[in-house]
């Protein structure tokens, strides 16, 4: 029967070629628009580390002077160091990490390559099982070399095959910053989009080549990038090289697996202000906040504002084509009112004809599902194209693929029900004594 | 025109009249809003920068060895010589950030140094007694800085100038009454004042993203150079000795010193690629805007063409009879366009509230201006033209049935 229903609907869509293709192309646009701006969106708004992030933890407490202060106005966004290296040392969490970012110079053994600037990460021990950082070869440092103050990197993949040719370089030497670093690992490709653990890079599309241990950073005095919010008069450190304690310029992030345990460590935090504003160095009441990634990212609105206001639009403009569509196919199945009343008066029940119109709508959805589809990938090439940060990740994938077609053939069989409902009431008897 | 009997025969399709409605209200909705974003952006791309534009172009020296503050402030000075002794510069500055840049600092002005909340915001632009005549931006109020007044200073020093020149805007905001000249203001952390010894006229901040609207035109010049990791120069080519200049420059400051970095692809820009960079979103998005409003209305007036059409099909015997009974084809024209208008105007009416409505929630979600009436206007006239325009077609068609219609297939 359903190869049946399908000819006819074939049939039925040849004979009227214009207002076919009108259908189908209202739909392919809508559903090629609302894709396109639809997966700019879900890559931008993704899980950067899908089924660990909900354990990920970034805790805020406020370190701030009295000034200033306003009820119910949230904490500084990052930590100070004191505070970074006391909630590291309490190692309250499962895990936690204590990071900032910055760049260092790095001098290439080979004479035939420039010296250049390399991102660099200075993070503790947990950074990497933390964070599901996959290891090419070698290991992190240990906790005992974030102590010691070790001289030891972890490098990118991509600088393990610029600088070693992709080999096992475990062991080998790098100089940077005018010192001497062993490899102790290589990271295999690992970009966290968005760059959620520190938004201050740049949220998207942005790596860093070299990780290495805070304390060494420290000791060493290297060069740091990222935001610093300071308050009071300490003017931020005035003629040293790290921000003075009166500054916020650390992320601090902890892992806590179970709902019970990220309980527990808000409780630690409040404690622990409690304790500070008893020490005499924190002035306010006790102020925190624990987010897990996802709440962080929302918090912080790392989507841009130009990219919901596209999707939106889309969706719109989805919607002007599928109501565009209803009211065609409404003119079209009315016009086949007395072949339907001679079906009827043959005897065909109206749930037969009913599911006759229904695919003959889907198959509209169908074909419109694949113009929609090649112009998404065409529309989504377009935002390659684009400056922006995030264009290089708008990529369609298998679940946007999939969601393109139930787009289309939900909408369009939806956009069908009407129309066939309306065609289906009519009393077959008046149609045949009109012909 | 009686239009009473097209009530009626609406009645007897809802559906599609309703239809058509609900597609030229959500089209007038959507297009409105698109042409008020594009309207948006475009205003603010055509903001001033308070610069003379033309001949103006920026470097971006970075330093190889970062070592020592002293000597990159040798260096810079020694740069600056060098830049302005070439033939095709007129001038040359050094800057830590500049209009429409985007990146820069921005501090918090007060007026009193206890002052809890800042007065408002503002970009610094450190800078030298050449700046002003470099940027082509002139002092409406007090005087340039001197030569002497120029210090120097790393980004962690604390901010002491004792004197500042401020924007027209900056001058505004602070002082309504048109005082500011004078003054003094609390730039930095710092609780030490800077008398305002001068005002420019308007000067564009770095700032261009849409949080700083209110500060866009706050600048503050501090006569220092800043010692930092990496260093802009502003250079002014004479008269149409640019594309000199912009070779000359570069290779001026290398046979300085080679212990520098200016990058090959973005190292030296003219301030058009400035103003390009500054607003490739907004231009983006205007278009993006623009295409989806054309298509839509393109498809709307072709959905109103489809149904028009088949209303005609629909309907040949009774306009056959009409026209039997002594209507002109006036009359059958008349009667499709009357029927399309009324439609229109019950759809525009729906879409004048949906716009406003979508609006409204824009501007809780995104920064975002209230819309004015007047693109309502604009928008529910050019969708009754378009209704009138589509649906003249199938009207001319109807007009054509000939009486002989009725008589047919009884």
């Amino acid at each position: 029967m359903f190869a049946y229903y399908l000819d006819l609907a074939l049939h039925s869509l040849a004979r009227n070629k214009a207002l076919t293709a009108l259908m189908v192309l209202a739909i392919a646009l809508g559903i090629g628009a609302s894709m396109t701006t639809l997966t700019v969106l879900h890559v931008l708004s993704g899980d950067p580390l899908p089924g660990k992030s909900a354990q990920l933890y970034y805790p805020q407490i406020d370190p701030q002077d009295i000034k200033g202060m306003m009820p119910s106005k949230e904490p500084p966004e990052q930590v100070t160091l004191i505070d970074g290296l006391n909630l590291l040392h309490a190692a309250r969490a499962d895990r936690q990490a204590l990071m900032s970012g910055g760049s260092a110079p790095l001098d290439p053994e080979k004479a035939n390559v420039d010296p250049f600037y390399v991102e660099t990460r200075y993070t503790t021990t947990d950074f990497f099982p933390m964070f599901d950082a996959p290891f090419l070869f070698g290991h992190a440092w240990t906790a005992a070399d974030d102590e010691a103050k070790a001289r030891e990197v972890v490098i990118a993949r991509a600088l393990n095959d610029k600088l070693f040719g992709g080999a096992n370089s475990v062991g080998r030497t790098l100089r940077m910053a005018g010192v001497d670093w062993r490899v102790v690992g290589v990271l295999d490709k690992w970009q966290p989009n968005p760059h959620f653990y520190d938004l201050n890079t740049g949220s998207y599309a942005y790596g860093e080549q070299v990780f290495l241990p805070l304390q060494t950073m420290l000791e060493l005095g290297l060069d740091r990038n990222g935001s610093t919010d300071c308050w009071g008069n300490g003017g931020g450190g005035v003629g040293s090289i790290l921000p003075s304690d009166t500054c916020v310029w650390l992320q601090f992030w902890a892992q806590l697996d179970s709902p019970a345990k990220a309980a527990a460590y808000k409780e630690f935090l409040v404690h622990y202000s409690q304790d500070q504003k008893a020490l005499g160095r924190f002035q306010r009441a006790p102020n925190v906040r624990l987010r897990n990634v996802m709440q962080w990212l929302d918090y912080q609105m790392v989507v841009p504002d130009d990219v919901r206001l596209q999707n939106g639009l889309a969706f719109g403009f989805l919607l002007v084509c599928l109501v565009n569509t209803v009211g065609l196919m409404l003119a079209k199945f009315m016009r086949r009112a007395g072949e339907l009343g001679v079906r009827r008066a043959l005897g065909a029940s109206r749930r037969a004809l009913f599911t006759q119109l229904l695919i003959e709508s889907g198959v509209i959805g169908l074909v419109g599902g694949i113009g929609g589809l090649l112009l998404a990938l065409f529309g989504l090439w377009l935002v390659r194209q684009r400056p922006s940060a995030y264009a290089a990740l708008a990529h369609l994938d298998l679940s946007m693929l999939f969601i393109t077609f139930v787009l289309a053939l939900c909408a369009t069989v939806l956009a069908g029900l009407l129309p066939a409902w309306r065609a289906c009431q009519i009393a077959p008897a008046l149609q045949l004594k009109s012909n | 025109m009686q239009i009473k009997p097209i009530l009626a025969a609406m009645r007897h399709h809802k559906a599609g009249t309703v239809l058509i409605a609900l597609q030229i209200a959500l089209t007038l909705a959507i297009v409105c809003n698109a042409l008020f974003i594009i309207h948006q952006r475009m205003a603010r791309m055509a903001r001033p920068s308070g610069v003379e534009e033309t001949n103006l172009f920026v470097i971006r020296s970075d330093w190889a060895d970062k070592s020592d503050p002293q000597r990159i402030d040798v260096q810079m000075q020694a740069d600056l010589i060098a830049l302005r002794q070439l033939g095709s510069v007129q001038d040359a500055a050094p800057a830590n950030s500049f209009p429409l840049h985007g990146t820069g600092w921005d501090n918090f002005i007060k007026l009193q140094p206890d002052q809890v909340k800042m007065t408002t915001d503002s970009a610094i632009y450190f800078s030298d007694d050449h700046t002003l005549a470099t940027l082509g931006t002139h002092l409406i109020a007090g005087r340039n800085f001197t030569a002497s007044e120029i210090g120097a200073q790393q980004p962690r020093d604390a901010m002491h100038s004792a004197q500042v020149i401020i924007s027209k805007d900056l001058a505004q905001r602070l002082y309504p009454d048109g005082s500011a000249l004078g003054k003094t203001i609390y730039v930095s952390m710092g609780n030490k004042p800077s008398t305002v010894i001068g005002v420019t006229d308007t000067l564009q901040a770095h700032m261009v993203g849409s949080w700083a609207g209110p500060y866009a035109y706050n600048a503050v010049l501090v006569p220092a150079r800043l010692l930092n990791d990496y260093t802009y120069y502003l250079v002014r080519a004479r008269p149409s000795q640019l594309a000199a200049a912009l070779r000359d420059a570069p290779k001026a400051l290398y046979a300085q010193s080679r212990m520098r970095i200016i990058d090959r692809k973005d190292g030296v820009m003219t301030f058009a690629q400035v103003r390009q960079h500054a607003y490739e979103r907004d231009v983006g998005m205007a278009i993006l805007m623009g295409i989806i409003s054309v298509v839509l209305l393109a498809i709307t007036a072709a959905g109103i063409v489809g149904l028009t059409s088949f209303w005609v099909g629909q309907r040949r015997k009774q306009i056959g009879v009409r026209r039997a009974l002594g209507a002109t084809r006036g009359d059958i024209l008349n009667y499709f366009l009357t029927e399309n208008l009324l439609i229109g105007i019950g759809g525009v009416l729906v879409g004048a509230v949906l716009a406003i409505g979508i609006n409204l929630w824009m501007v809780t979600q995104f920064e975002m201006a209230r819309l004015s009436l007047g693109y309502v206007v604009v928008g529910v006239i050019a969708l009754l033209l378009l209704g009138q325009g589509a649906v003249l077609a199938p009207a001319l068609r109807a007009s054509h049935v000939s009486p002989v219609e009725a008589t047919r297939s009884v």
